[in-house]
């Protein structure tokens, strides 16, 4: 429960369409276990590699694998295939937003995956920023990125277990007590 | 599941209204006791085979709670304020309800739980009450709900607790890391750690196998069926009298009565949004602390005009909330926190009320991790930690295998302006009125919750915790709500409460309210144990009272 006092951004996004919604999930459902996704379903390939550009950054593959290596852009694709279908309008709006700022900052550039990687970040500080307008996109973002980084590999992220292994969590059916240091000294002596 | 069916317009004994923790315990005691039931459950019904380790649909999708998408909830503060779609409460939505997603605490109330008012007195801006019943008359329900259910703790081991008739079923489960420093800690303060009462299997059980640890509790269905939810410990029991049928996907919209007010059935939406009316002698409504007040205004008739059983006008007040602050810690070795169920230590040292403070509160403060890789990096950081980036990720090698919360369960007072209404604008899929939640915390609430969180701190310093971080504790910090309580509360005066002391309504003389709704004062949280007792009371109630025809 307290782990999700923040209201998630998926459920702020409206009653959207009320009908059909129970199928429809369900549909979404069996569609995201379908092995070996077409390439893309939602992006065109532009898209997508600008989406990969950001997303490169919010967990960066400068030391192992990151969001990159995880296909974390192949999960948010299919994401909006399935049951997150109706975030598909925030992403059109939100990049749009986001390839304005970057026109504004950077005018020459052609495109986020074009910038260098400090002008990436510096483009993502600006769309972070509270209040601006870009600011619900990029929290989405970064929700987004978390999942694909660290959700069940069966939705097309977190490849090869890397964000699991990075954190380093096993992912086991089963685990014998002592779980870590403290209760496997339970006498504190070792402190 | 059994093929026991029943015609809806065959007139069972008891239609259960809601298949979760306190339904699946009434259908069972009726249906053991020889009565013909048939219970609703607007959710599906899922088995362990249904559940995973799928950390998007449980954490990121509502997997197993209510899909605001479907059943829209809109929230306000007051009255003076327009009521915005908000996920504001949560509760589980299938067979077994909340006890199937739940963390699985079960504490028991205290003695003083049910006579706070007259111990305390008058708290301004409030309406704390004494309860019409004493620990003592819901003692032996306790112990039965927790021999029935299998739950695992140390008797004795608390000294706060009340007395017991019973030591409980089976031994407390193995301490994890964070139950070992918060022990220590609080030890070191002069407090009194004990092990955590927990509705989940340490050893086999009544053809249950024990918990592995897996550490998916919080959220998710137990696939080893080792957590005591109502789906896998009581509810086969009652199919299996072939007395009892479990309708799962069964959306109720009314209940209905006759010309002498007494309820004749409910009216529900099957799977394909079909009307059905299920006659029934007598009705149990246990749909929780929310949508029981809902469904009883939404019961409205030219008999009823305020809605069912609500001639004193307190159906949906004294709505009270899951309060209570995180404090977080990291330790210099690994805790590996993910594994094993998520709390094992508690203490009840500032569980009593004291005047002596400047406000009413108490806390109960336990050591946990309920915090799972995604939602984790989301929203288990330090809040002065970069969101993003190189350096993000190199904090999260070491945060997600090294960090502990310390959570706090503090008291919430019942107010009459906190309530479950009917939005007047938006409808849920089936055309239903949507829910509106109106909630503020009073101030003493407030206070409460700042007391507290000095305390959990205080705790992770004496554990020596290397840093140490704190959620928000304002309202917008408390959504949602997942324990709900209040509502349609116990009394005996009717002018002053909806249901007698037996869960019967005043008004409706066969119909029976029981689950968080019944509740007067909101303790210290974690109601479920005590959901379960009024559950066990109130079937002891109706079978005796139908058997002297009472109820028909």
């Amino acid at each position: 429960m307290q782990s999700t006092r923040r209201v998630w951004l998926s459920q702020c996004a409206g009653i959207a369409a009320l009908a059909d919604i129970a199928a429809a999930q369900q549909h979404a459902h069996e569609a995201v276990r379908s092995s070996n996704p077409p390439a893309f379903q939602t992006f065109d390939a532009a898209t997508a590699a600008e989406i990969d550009a950001i997303t490169s950054q919010i967990i960066p593959s400068t030391d192992g694998p990151g969001a990159h290596e995880a296909g974390v852009v192949y999960f948010i694709d299919r994401a909006l295939a399935t049951f997150d279908e109706h975030l598909r309008e925030a992403y059109r709006t939100g990049m749009g937003s986001v390839q304005q700022k970057r026109k504004e900052m950077f005018p020459s550039s052609a495109g986020i995956a074009a910038l260098t990687s400090e002008q990436q970040i510096q483009l993502i500080h600006a769309i972070e920023a509270r209040y601006s307008k870009t600011a619900d996109f990029f929290e989405l973002l970064r929700a987004h990125t978390l999942y694909g980084f660290l959700g069940n590999p069966s939705y097309g992220g977190n490849r090869d277990r890397v964000g699991w292994k990075l954190i380093g969590f096993e992912d086991r059916m089963a685990y014998e007590p002592p779980f870590g240091y403290y209760d496997a000294h339970p006498d504190g002596e070792a402190r | 599941m059994s093929g026991t069916a029943f015609r809806p317009s065959d007139a069972v004994d008891f239609l259960v209204i809601g298949a979760g923790a306190a339904g699946g315990v009434v259908a069972k005691e009726l249906s053991t006791a020889g009565f013909r039931v048939v219970v609703l459950e607007q959710g599906p019904y899922l088995t362990e085979k249904d559940y995973t380790h799928d950390e998007i649909k449980y954490t990121y999708q509502p997997g197993l709670t209510n899909d605001p998408k479907v059943q829209p909830i809109t929230y306000r503060k007051n009255q003076s304020e327009q009521a915005k779609p908000v996920k504001a409460i949560m509760y589980g939505r299938q067979v077994g309800g909340g006890s199937v997603h739940f963390t699985a605490n079960y504490w028991r109330f205290h003695e003083s739980d049910f006579d706070e008012r007259s111990q305390f007195g008058n708290v301004p801006g409030a309406d704390l009450a004494d309860w019409p019943i004493k620990y003592a008359d819901l003692e032996p329900y306790y112990t039965k709900a927790e021999y029935e259910l299998g739950i695992s703790g140390l008797g004795g081991a608390n000294p706060f607790e009340a007395p017991r008739s019973k030591p409980y079923p089976l031994p407390p489960m193995p301490v994890k890391s964070s139950g070992v420093l918060f022990e220590r800690a609080a030890k070191k303060l002069g407090l009194h750690p004990y092990p955590a009462p927990m509705a989940i299997l340490s050893q086999p059980y009544q053809g249950r196998a024990a918990c592995v640890h897996c550490g998916f509790c919080e959220y998710f269905g137990c696939e080893m069926r080792a957590k005591s939810s109502t789906l896998v410990s009581v509810i086969p029991i009652a199919e299996k009298t072939g007395r009892c049928e479990i309708r799962p996907n069964s959306y109720v919209r009314k209940i209905e009565t006759d010309a002498h007010g007494r309820a004749t059935g409910a009216v529900y939406f099957d799977a394909n949004r079909r009307e059905v009316f299920q006659r029934a002698k007598a009705v149990v409504l246990c749909a929780n602390g929310v949508e029981t007040a809902r469904l009883l205004l939404l019961s409205k008739s030219k008999l009823f005009p305020q809605g069912l059983a609500n001639s004193s006008g307190l159906v949906g007040t004294h709505l009270m909330w899951d309060n209570g602050g995180l404090a977080m810690g990291l330790f210099e070795h690994p805790l590996n926190e993910y594994k094993g169920i998520q709390v094992t230590r508690v203490i009840h040292d500032y569980y009593r009320a004291d005047p002596k403070r400047g406000f009413y509160g108490g806390a109960g403060l336990d050591a946990r991790f309920n915090y799972y890789p995604a939602n984790f990096a989301l929203q288990g950081m330090p809040p002065d930690a970069p969101k993003w980036g190189a350096e993000y990720k190199q904090l999260l090698r070491t945060y997600f295998t090294h960090t502990m919360t310390v959570l706090a369960h503090t008291s919430s007072l019942p107010q009459l302006r906190n309530s479950i209404s009917l939005d007047p604008d938006l409808k849920d899929f089936w055309g239903l009125p949507a829910t509106r939640v109106t909630f503020d915390q009073h101030p003493d609430d407030a206070a409460t919750l700042k007391w507290a969180l000095a305390k959990q701190v205080e705790i992770l310093e004496a554990a020596g915790a290397k840093k140490i971080w704190t959620s928000g504790i304002t309202m917008e910090d408390m959504l949602p709500s997942t324990h709900l309580m209040g509502t349609c509360r116990m009394g005996n005066d009717p002018k002053q409460s909806v249901v007698d002391r037996s869960n019967r309504s005043h008004d409706v003389p066969n119909l029976l309210i029981v689950d968080g709704s019944s509740f007067v004062t909101s303790a210290r949280q974690q109601p479920t144990a005590t959901i379960q007792a009024l559950a066990y009371r109130a079937a002891d109630y109706a079978v005796q009272a139908a058997k002297r025809g009472e109820l028909g």
